[in-house]
């Protein structure tokens, strides 16, 4: 059963909503238009806002906390954004369970980074436009969450993307770093279509593309529209959550600072696709056609992402490949509908601890290492940054899933909802998430192992400075922490008396999976298959020292390294592929079309050149012509009534 | 009838500065380029004094005028403005004062016929959009071809060649779209005079066809309706009526570019959408398909081909074809979306492309070259030019919060109730809009700052005050195109009700009327 979207007009304190999202904004705008006059004080402004939305949305929360299950959706109207006849575009608000979540992940996790990146960026000259773009990221994150239509949402949808953007981009005088923005957004372009189609469909099949008239009427519309709806969506979601087949832009977002990465590329701007399907259940309700292709999708990025990240030395782009395969997991529960709706945003939740936090972490070593991210030339790191290796350890095991941890409670629920799907895709869909676990706990247990243990393998930077691997500063190590308790405790929080369930369930619905497989059973299964995977890669990167230079390794592995080859396919295709195009009809232009006019010309007037050399006398003529043209007109409209 | 003649003023104010410019001691030719500035900031208060008179509420057409010009065929001299000739002329007296200003130094020290001539060209595209009767309109979009020949033979890029040959190009293909619409014209009015008692007058002419009066037979609609539609496919140029667009884009002065292209060729897509539709509703509806393939196909191919220039004034060019596609799909729509998105989009396109015409100059103007490759890290010595370029490009691929995607959306959803197809294709020149622009960004703006441009100074105080409203302007209006719609929407209402065949019936209303019935 999908539940009625039925929100009641927000006032009181409900009417902060907007705020949230104000405030931000207007940090953003400060910086921007200040310019260099906020240098001094910029940072400490974005850090205000970015906390100062954080309280808000704690605010609004223990305000929703207070209502009845039934009683927590209000609509905020703010003003009427485009109106034209038979076509009301509002920017409003909607503020529920689902939306909430969402608000406190971005903000919190949002204010950390912050934080962080005060430290982090202290030596950069650009640090007050570093800011900037992160609050506007905030902002156009908070418009997708709470907007109250899919046009809005869609505008905070390209909002991130250009936050995306600026940031993957922010060192622009790095080739690589320019490259990789455009890219991002170029690819996360081609999702934009297809949720850009899909709100068209809603508006020609509801007359709206506003939240409740699309969610209450999903059921009783044809099914092959909401299946096309369905699928469109997925193709939006595909492009920003950096799912198959548009999951390429993802590694190579790496080159933004490394707080970035923690923020937009992988606690929350990526996991926009999971909100998006989640929030339109009610149109997935409707399509088991379209869920199995959610699903699909699902199991085949949370494969693709685990292999690639087995192969990285990279520690971001395994990180990156980590982040493609968590984000698969949590776009194959969304696809199971009722059944896992729920846990894919607690999946999310607890990910955006672990993975924020992994990524402090391995912005903290890089911190230390004279930025090198290559993890073939760490080693032995635990005894320099004790704080750093202990989150980062914390993160690991909320990661693979090892109980009490977060990950353990979400991704297990993931598993038994996988296999609860029933019949032959329930085995396939859950033995794909089975194998994912085993694979996660191979290259995260690589990572650790490579980066705090073994031998020093430090190399001096291409400068010649040898590295001195130190602690970060508190203010960096502060918010390592705070992520690190999260990792620790958010999941069994949540798991407590159901309480994550009972508070989404109102928005999402919630069903109750019965898996084939006894629980208990299957709970071991997943603990030893995580056991295999930590064994191997202890046997390989533990037990001996990972060579300072990669070896050839085998196919396998070199596909891996190429990102399974997917990149070689855009260049093949895309990039050869339209450059061809592109030069063809630039020369068919010039000589088919142009030369055509050109033949005409010359053939009715004499050649070009005697043109031009006529043109002087010409265009004097031509003046004369102009009123012959009128007085022409004159005399055929009196022959005309002669 | 209005007691003082608002629009004859506004169309008439640049002359003042014509005349100033003449009246101007010898050896102080200098001071033209204030004259021709104040000139135009009047015009653009006169232009918004008409815009408060204009009562939103009121009848379609206001601020009439009507006087007799050659009384023994009715032709007069009467203009009037309904929301969208209104917003259009907004437009224009908004973007001249910006190209004066932008234009500072590229009057080849000739000062008084360069400034001169971009004011003689404001007084008649403000007229041309106020006219109201078909004769006016005519001279007036004839008329304009001679300032505009002008301003890129004998001003613009060095290379007397290869401007002058643009120019020609420009001057004949205009040419000979402008004598089309002359013999459609003069076919018109043969046919009208029978039944219309004033068969220039617009107004008269488009009710005498919604209410029958007056019918022309299946071929001669047709035939006249292809006489206004060529010469309006040739202005707003459509694909394969293109090719001099790159051609006088490039070889003009950055400020004559962004004239060309955002001003004089909307009359082009306001020509369709007023002329073609209202006056040939059956040959229009008989053509839609033929013009809808036309508009995907300009939408992208201007778009693929604007990916392969090696030059940036006519990469946006060719920006603009793709979106002169867009507005031609918006007005063939047959929706009230997509024809006020197509009338936003004229203007939306006319903001971000102006911006990005002078942005690209002022480059231009630094480096000596129109070469995407002849640059490289600008964004390191002028972060100014760099920060305005990337917004003015993020406004020309329709990112929300920029007034331009309100319009792109509204054209592609208006299209979508009806072609879904068309509009399908047409979506995805988002993607290819995308690559053009942020792969120009990229080229020019970013990476090791190229040796050529390290001695760049970023933006003057001239060059911010031409941008700057601009830039503001586009993110007003993307946050409230409310402040434009007011006029537009009831215009479209109002002439929409007039095309009686195929009621613009759409799925949607069907959807909203069972809606409203639960």
């Amino acid at each position: 059963m999908t539940p009625s979207y039925a929100p009641v007009a927000a006032t009181g304190t409900f009417a902060l909503t907007a705020w949230v999202i104000l405030l931000p904004l207007a940090g953003a705008a400060i910086l921007l238009i200040g310019g260099r006059r906020t240098n001094r004080w910029g940072h400490l402004l974005g850090c205000a806002a970015a906390i100062g939305s954080f309280v808000l949305g704690a605010v609004l929360f223990f305000a929703l906390l207070a209502k009845p299950g039934a009683q927590r959706s209000y609509d905020q109207h703010v003003y009427t954004w485009i109106p034209v006849p038979g076509f009301t575009a509002d920017v409003g608000f909607h503020l529920d369970q689902l939306s909430i979540v969402f608000v406190l992940l971005i903000t919190g996790v949002g204010s950390l980074i912050h934080i962080y990146s005060v430290a982090y960026m202290e030596h950069d000259e650009n640090r007050r436009k570093f800011f900037c773009y992160l609050n506007l990221f905030l902002a156009a994150m908070l418009v997708l969450v709470l907007a109250d239509n899919y046009l809005l949402l869609y505008a905070g949808w390209e909002g991130v993307g250009l936050a995306s953007y600026l940031l993957i981009g922010f060192w622009q005088h790095k080739p690589s770093a320019a490259v990789a923005a455009k890219k991002a957004f170029i690819v996360n372009r081609v999702g934009d279509v297809g949720l850009s189609i899909a709100v068209m469909l809603m508006y020609t099949t509801f007359g709206s593309f506003a939240f409740g008239p699309v969610l209450n009427g999903a059921s009783s519309a044809k099914v092959g529209t909401m299946t096309a709806i369905g699928l469109l969506l997925l193709l939006g979601a595909c492009g920003k959550s950096a799912q198959f087949p548009l999951q390429s832009w993802l590694l190579d977002a790496m080159e933004g600072p490394t707080p970035v990465s923690a923020l937009i590329h992988a606690a929350t701007m990526v996991t926009a696709g999971v909100y998006l399907i989640v929030r339109s259940n009610a149109i997935f309700d409707v399509s088991p056609n379209a869920r199995l292709v959610v699903t699909i999708i699902g199991a085949i990025t949370l494969m693709f992402g685990a292999i690639i990240g087995c192969a990285k030395d990279d520690i971001k782009k395994a990180l990156a490949g980590s982040t493609m395969s968590q984000i698969g997991y949590m776009i194959l529960a969304a696809g199971l509908g009722p059944i896992g709706y729920v846990f894919a945003i607690m999946h999310l939740i607890t990910h955006g601890f672990f993975k924020a936090g992994l990524f402090l972490g391995a912005g903290s070593v890089m911190h230390g290492m004279n930025d090198d991210v290559n993890m073939r030339h760490y080693g032995a790191l635990r005894k320099f940054m004790p704080w750093t290796y202990v989150t980062f350890g914390l993160g690991y095991l909320a990661i693979i899933g090892v109980p009490p941890f977060s990950g353990y409670w979400s991704k297990d629920k993931i598993i038994e909802a996988a296999f609860a799907q029933g019949g032959t895709s329930g085995w396939i869909l859950g033995c794909a998430a089975l194998l994912g676990a085993l694979v996660t706990a191979f290259y995260m247990t690589r990572v650790v192992l490579m980066t705090f243990f073994g031998q020093k393998r430090w190399v001096p930077d291409a400068e010649g400075h040898e590295p001195h691997p130190h602690e970060s500063p508190w203010i960096m190590v502060v918010p390592m922490v705070v992520l690190a308790v999260g990792s620790v405790a958010a999941g069994f929080l949540f798991s407590y008396h159901n309480a994550f369930v009972n508070w989404l369930s109102p928005v999402t619905g919630f069903s109750e999976g019965h898996s084939p497989i006894n629980t208990a059973v299957l709970q071991v299964v997943t603990l030893v298959v995580v056991a295999l995977g930590i064994g191997y890669a202890y046997l390989g990167y533990g037990l001996q020292q990972a060579p300072s230079t990669p070896p050839l390794g085998s196919f396998a592995t070199r596909a891996a390294r190429q990102d399974l080859y997917g990149d070689a396919f855009n260049e093949l295709v895309f990039m050869r592929g339209g450059q061809y195009l592109t030069r063809v009809l630039v020369y068919f232009d010039m000589k088919g079309v142009d030369g055509v006019v050109n033949g005409v010309s010359a053939g009715l007037g004499g050649s070009s050149g005697r043109l031009r050399k006529l043109q002087s006398g010409f265009v004097r003529s031509y003046a004369l012509s102009m009123f012959g043209g009128a007085t022409l007109l004159i005399v055929a409209l009196l022959l005309v009534r002669g | 009838m209005s007691s003082f003649p608002y629009l004859t003023v506004t169309i008439a104010a640049p002359l003042v500065g014509v005349a100033g410019i003449a009246l101007l001691p010898k050896g102080t030719g200098a001071r033209s380029k204030q004259i021709a500035l104040g000139a135009s900031l009047l015009t653009l208060v006169l232009s918004i004094v008409d815009a408060v008179k204009f009562d939103v509420g009121g009848p379609r057409f206001q601020l009439n005028e009507s006087y007799t010009w050659i009384s023994q065929f009715h032709i007069n001299y009467s203009v009037g403005v309904d929301g969208i000739a209104l917003v259009l002329i907004l437009m224009t007296t908004v973007l001249t004062p910006v190209v004066i200003l932008a234009s500072w130094h590229d009057d080849k020290d000739r000062p008084r016929p360069f400034f001169s001539l971009l004011l003689v060209l404001e007084v008649m595209m403000v007229g041309v959009f106020a006219a109201t009767d078909v004769f006016l309109f005519y001279v007036l979009f004839e008329g304009l071809l001679i300032p505009a020949y002008f301003l890129i033979g004998s001003y613009g890029r060095s290379g007397e060649q290869k401007r002058s040959y643009a120019a020609v190009k420009f001057l004949l293909y205009n040419l000979l779209g402008g004598l089309l619409m002359l013999a459609a014209v003069i076919g018109l009015y043969v046919v009208a005079e029978r039944s219309v008692a004033d068969p220039f007058s617009f107004q008269a002419l488009a009710n005498a066809v919604s209410s029958g009066t007056l019918h022309f037979s299946t071929g001669v609609e047709r035939w006249l309706f292809l006489g206004f539609f060529i010469a309006f496919a040739v202005k707003a140029p459509l694909w394969p009526f293109h090719t001099w667009l790159p051609d006088a884009a490039s070889e003009a002065t950055p400020g004559t570019a962004v004239l060309l292209v955002g001003v004089l060729d909307k009359i082009g897509t306001f020509g369709m959408l007023r002329f073609c539709l209202e006056l040939f509703p059956n040959a229009s509806h008989w053509f839609t398909p033929a013009v809808l393939v036309l508009a995907v196909i300009s939408t992208v191919y201007g778009a693929l081909l604007a990916i392969g220039q090696t030059d940036m004034k006519r990469l946006i060019a060719y920006t603009s074809i793709s979106h002169f596609g867009l507005i031609t799909l918006g007005v063939f729509a047959w929706t009230a979306r997509g024809q006020v998105g197509a009338s936003l989009y004229m203007v939306n396109h006319g903001l971000a492309t102006g911006a990005l015409f002078l942005l690209a100059g002022f480059m231009i103007r630094r480096r000596g070259s129109a070469e995407i490759e002849a640059y490289g890290g600008v964004q390191k010595v002028a972060p100014l030019l760099a920060g305005t370029f990337l917004l003015a490009g993020l406004s020309s691929l329709a990112l929300p919060g920029m007034s331009p995607f309100v319009s792109e959306f509204l054209v592609l959803v208006g299209t979508f109730e009806k072609y879904p197809v068309a509009a399908i294709i047409g979506v995805t020149s988002i993607v290819l809009a995308a690559v053009y622009i942020l792969w120009l960004y990229q080229r020019t703006m970013t990476g090791p700052v190229a040796e050529s441009v390290s001695n760049f100074k970023d933006l003057n105080r001239r060059e911010l005050a031409a941008v700057v409203p601009l830039l503001a302007l586009i993110l007003v209006l993307g946050f409230a195109p409310g402040i434009l719609t007011k006029y537009i929407n009831p215009a479209v209402t109002q002439s929409t009700t007039q095309i009686t065949v195929a009621p613009p019936h759409t799925v949607a209303d069907a959807a909203r009327a069972a809606g409203s019935q639960r």
